[in-house]
């Protein structure tokens, strides 16, 4: 009789509640909120505030400090979301097993991993949203010109960086462990961002190497977005190429515990 | 049609073998004891029933369904209740049974089924700030939110102080009486005599003795213990140790101590009779479960040593 539905009974939907659940579970997570959502566009309106910072300058190439730090501030949500707040989440889950319990009901494992992948890109997204808003309103720096460009290069980052999140909270052996690689690799894609310093403002070797990273040819695609130009072939294959590879090796080496 | 149908399951983790020509079957009803001491592969065959791991050779069905094939047939009917397994630690308790509940179509009572555990007053508590039992009670209610027709229930009183043992064992027998049948894992005897209809010996990967917890007495080598004084002058243990039946003798002082089966009781008595000996202040008990189990968990040529399965990837045995 289990086997049977009848017409009168719901019909349950076990990844919704899940996707439910993980939201609930999202919003209790204030470092994660504040990180995530709103220190990127702290990051601007701290730079914003700094006398001469929102003046043109040549060393960005004709543009602000502040209006170069829109699109890194954007990254740096994607950064801040994919390799500390969901590897934290994902690597508890693995190591109290919480997958497995899930996995012995009619919901999936992978209903709670897409629900995190999820929740977090639309952190991200809102987070992007806040940032672009804020620098267009407070510091009057204009929205990409260029804005599906702009948006494209941006969403390749994004799978890119969660797909990073996603090897690392897959394979780590510990939650502790996992914090360790997140923070060993949180630095380094920083840097590749331009967190330090605009990637469009460095040159020669440094330049090439940080334009082979996801995030750098991510950086660099949205600076051209920005003023209205498409970004180049090879700066899109790179960000592509990284989100793809990425995501196939972090769904392929994903251990369940 | 048995409720669970184990049949012939082997599962080898590298060179380690886990479980081997285990054979189960669970019926309506009934509370199942799966015993054995850590490593006997317990573990491994509730997985294959929860349909968490696939054995290399053997099937299992569960009301018919293979649980590795039609996973979602299998976790309608199984409720499961896994030993290392925890929930979210930020959800709290109600929210748990609830959202486990939103998975089944035709869910129990997430409210009356945490007024029947004793967790309605912790029902918005979270997970992490559970105490052990309180963590154990809420295992068992999100394995029995979805109505299950049969729960598996691994290690559930590890941990719990012996009241909240005995108030977890009178819950398994409610959870019967409301017509759940129940597979239980444990390695502790008591739990066992009090609980099981039925129990099955695991050791070394294999199923070593199977029935009531009567039956796996009687069928233990030495199901029976009988003591009498004889003081060692007029009867050397060394007489009555090779007889037929008898598994040990023992001197304690005056008093000696056999164990065996009981043929070799008769054996005893006869040898006494023919020498002419009384035996003075004669006791004859059934060992127990305890030492039933102990005696098949430990007989050599059903226990061979075998490799710790600690790295195995998808195993974690308790402790």
């Amino acid at each position: 009789m289990t086997a049977t539905r009848t017409t009168s009974s719901r019909r349950a939907r076990p990844g919704r509640a899940v996707l439910a659940t993980e939201a609930r579970l999202f919003l209790r997570e204030p470092g994660s909120l504040f990180w995530i959502l709103l220190f990127p566009t702290l990051l601007l309106v701290v730079l914003g505030l700094v006398p001469g910072f929102d003046e043109p300058s040549a060393e960005f190439g004709g543009v602000s400090f502040v209006a170069a730090y829109v699109p890194v501030s954007c990254l740096l949500a994607a950064i801040m979301a994919g390799v500390t707040a969901m590897p934290a989440v994902i690597s508890a889950y693995r190591e109290r097993q919480v997958l497995r319990r899930i996995a012995t009901t009619p919901a999936r494992a992978a209903h709670v991993l897409g629900a995190q992948v999820a929740l977090h890109a639309a952190a991200v997204l809102v987070s992007v949203v806040l940032v672009l808003a804020v620098g267009r309103l407070a510091f009057g720096v204009p929205l990409p010109a260029a804005l599906p460009a702009w948006a494209l290069a941006y969403l390749l980052a994004l799978v890119a960086v969660l797909g990073i999140g996603a090897l690392v909270s897959g394979t780590a052996p510990s939650s502790r462990a996992a914090s360790t690689v997140g923070t060993v690799v949180f630095f380094p894609l920083m840097f590749t961002a331009g967190v330090w310093y605009p990637v469009s403002a460095m040159s020669g070797l440094v330049r090439d190497v940080v334009a082979a990273t996801p995030t750098g040819a991510a950086a660099l695609a949205l600076d051209r977005a920005q003023a209205g130009e498409l970004p180049t072939l090879l700066q899109v294959l790179v960000v592509a190429g990284w989100a793809v590879v990425l995501s196939v090796l972090a769904v392929r080496c994903f251990r369940w515990q | 049609m048995p409720l669970i149908e184990v049949r012939d399951l082997r599962k080898t983790y590298r060179s380690a073998v886990a479980v081997e020509q285990v054979d189960l079957d669970v019926h309506d009803g009934e509370i199942v004891g799966v015993l054995g001491p850590n490593g006997a592969g317990k573990t491994t065959t509730v997985e294959c029933m929860a349909g968490l791991t696939r054995p290399d050779h053997g099937t299992v069905r569960v009301a018919g369904h293979v649980p590795w094939q039609d996973r979602r047939a299998v976790t309608r009917v199984l409720g499961v209740q896994l030993q290392s397994s925890g929930l979210q630690a930020k959800l709290t308790a109600g929210e748990a049974v609830a959202m486990v509940a939103a998975f089944h179509d035709d869910p129990a009572d997430p409210g009356e089924l945490l007024e029947r555990l004793g967790l309605r007053q912790v029902a918005d508590t979270r997970y992490a700030h559970l105490s052990g039992g309180q963590q154990q009670r809420l295992a068992i209610a999100t394995a029995l939110v979805g109505r299950p027709r049969v729960v598996l229930l691994d290690e559930l009183t590890t941990g719990l102080d012996p009241e909240a043992r005995r108030d977890t064992w009178q819950l398994v027998r409610e959870v019967r009486d409301g017509g759940t049948t129940v597979v239980l894992v444990t390695h502790l005897m008591e739990e066992a005599q009090q609980l099981c209809d039925r129990i099955a010996v695991m050791a070394a990967g294999r199923v070593v003795a199977e029935g009531t917890p009567e039956q796996v007495v009687a069928r233990s080598a030495n199901s029976t213990l009988m003591s009498f004084t004889a003081p060692a002058d007029v009867l050397p243990a060394a007489a009555l140790s090779g007889l037929p039946g008898v598994g040990g003798v023992e001197r304690r002082g005056d008093r000696l101590e056999v164990v065996g089966t009981d043929d070799g009781v008769l054996a005893v008595l006869h040898a006494l009779q023919a020498r002419g000996v009384e035996p003075v202040g004669l006791r004859v008990s059934a060992t127990t479960l305890d030492d039933a189990y102990l005696d098949l968990v430990r007989r050599p040529d059903v226990a061979p040593a075998l490799p710790r399965r600690d790295a195995a990837p998808t195993l974690q045995e308790s402790a």
